[in-house]
């Protein structure tokens, strides 16, 4: 397959969120604003590319029937590395995150990867389909916490453009997070078709 | 995909080295990381100390005191003193009244236990209503700032409940759970007062 489309496709035609509605928990539940998102984008970007990278190495060492424990072991030990990691250098976010840090390893975008193309292809391919998937899905989540926060508390990136009284709270909210989520794949959605 | 055949002792190999391979660098990776979230957590509670009490010249974080609140929480005491002298006493307080889970802030006393400064910690309360805390309660409007105020002879619940304090708007429960957390650190602070004095004669 051909790098750049392997490595393109997580973005627009496989994007794991807007397209295959896939890792809805986190998408959902951390987009309150646009930094959250992305810290938690690209803290599965790394799980995804590191999950990957191992599991193309070791697939022919793996005997069929244990590979699902095989490939879940790999991905919580990155998991729990990148949460170490981000608990001591960036203790601010890790707070805001919390338990959508742990949580990665149920991450049905993180195993779904593994299974579907890490288990079947070479190394190179398969580290250029994690950082693209997981790009992919850090560039939707930054999306979403953008709309969510600039709509909800008037800031962006915390930066205020207009006063927080004048938000529409509910964006803030969970509720907001599914109206924003609805209305942005109707468009991507309306996109596709043209 | 498989090339190694799926037997009870093949599986069993496999996921034995695996795990010991993931124990080992996680283990690696926990050394490394043990310091800096040490560090980072330690900085964070002299900061949210600074804030709340005079300028100091000991390590409140070396003389706290830790004790129990009547929920069963830890409350912990820095007393902070400037030549050996309380100049003010930082209180880490939580109340599990909240409406999601605890509340935990840090509050500033005087010596004579007038309310200096305060700053929230930690709490799960509702965005854009329970959230509003972290300025409401020093914000000088109505009777919302309870900065200056003295919890032995200013009655801090929400005027609700027959107290002095407007609550925050839509978030009552909030600023219950909030005062709540106060009161605990102002009695723990009170009852151990003499407790806090004489750690720095030593």
């Amino acid at each position: 397959m051909n790098q750049w489309k392997n490595f393109s496709k997580g973005f627009f035609k496989e994007n794991a969120v807007f397209t295959l509605l896939l890792g809805m928990c986190p998408t959902l539940g951390v987009t309150s604003s646009a930094i959250n998102g992305l810290g938690m984008g690209l803290a599965t970007t790394f799980v995804l590319v590191m999950a990957n990278l191992v599991i193309s190495l070791i697939k022919d060492f793996i005997p069929e029937k244990v590979r699902i424990p095989a490939f879940i072991v790999v991905i919580a030990t990155f998991v729990t590395i990148v949460e170490m990691l981000m608990q001591a250098y960036t203790p601010a976010l890790y707070e805001s995150l919390g338990l959508f840090i742990p949580l990665i390893v149920v991450n049905c975008i993180v195993l779904g990867r593994a299974e579907a193309f890490a288990s079947k292809n070479s190394v190179g391919a398969s580290i250029v389909d994690g950082l693209g998937m997981g790009l992919g899905f850090a560039m939707a989540l930054t999306m979403l916490g953008s709309v969510r926060e600039l709509l909800g508390s008037g800031k962006l990136f915390n930066v205020s453009i207009y006063p927080e009284d004048y938000g529409m709270l509910v964006f803030v909210l969970a509720p907001g997070a599914f109206i924003a989520l609805g209305y942005m794949i109707a468009i991507i959605d309306k996109m596709k078709k043209a | 995909m498989a090339t190694i055949e799926s037997s009870l002792k093949n599986m069993l190999l496999t996921l034995l080295i695996i795990t010991a391979i993931a124990g080992t660098s996680l283990g690696f990776v926990y050394k490394l990381t043990e310091k800096p979230i040490a560090e980072a957590k330690a900085r964070k509670q002299q900061e949210a100390i600074k804030q709340v009490v005079p300028e100091f010249t000991n390590n409140p974080a070396d003389e706290a005191i830790v004790v129990t609140s009547p929920e069963g929480l830890p409350i912990k005491l820095f007393p902070a003193k400037k030549d050996g002298k309380l100049v003010g006493v930082a209180v880490e307080t939580v109340s599990n009244k909240g409406f999601a889970g605890n509340v935990s802030i840090m509050v500033g006393f005087k010596p004579d236990g007038t309310i200096i400064n305060y700053q929230v910690l930690e709490h799960k309360e509702t965005p854009g209503l329970g959230t509003k805390m972290d300025k409401w309660f020093k914000t000088d409007k109505g009777h919302q700032s309870i900065l200056g105020k003295n919890p032995g002879s200013y009655n801090l619940t929400v005027t609700k409940d027959g107290g002095q304090v407007d609550a925050i708007t839509a978030a009552t429960i909030s600023s219950r759970a909030f005062l709540d957390a106060v009161r605990i650190g102002y009695k723990s602070f009170m009852e151990n007062k003499s407790k806090l004095e004489e750690g720095g004669a030593q």
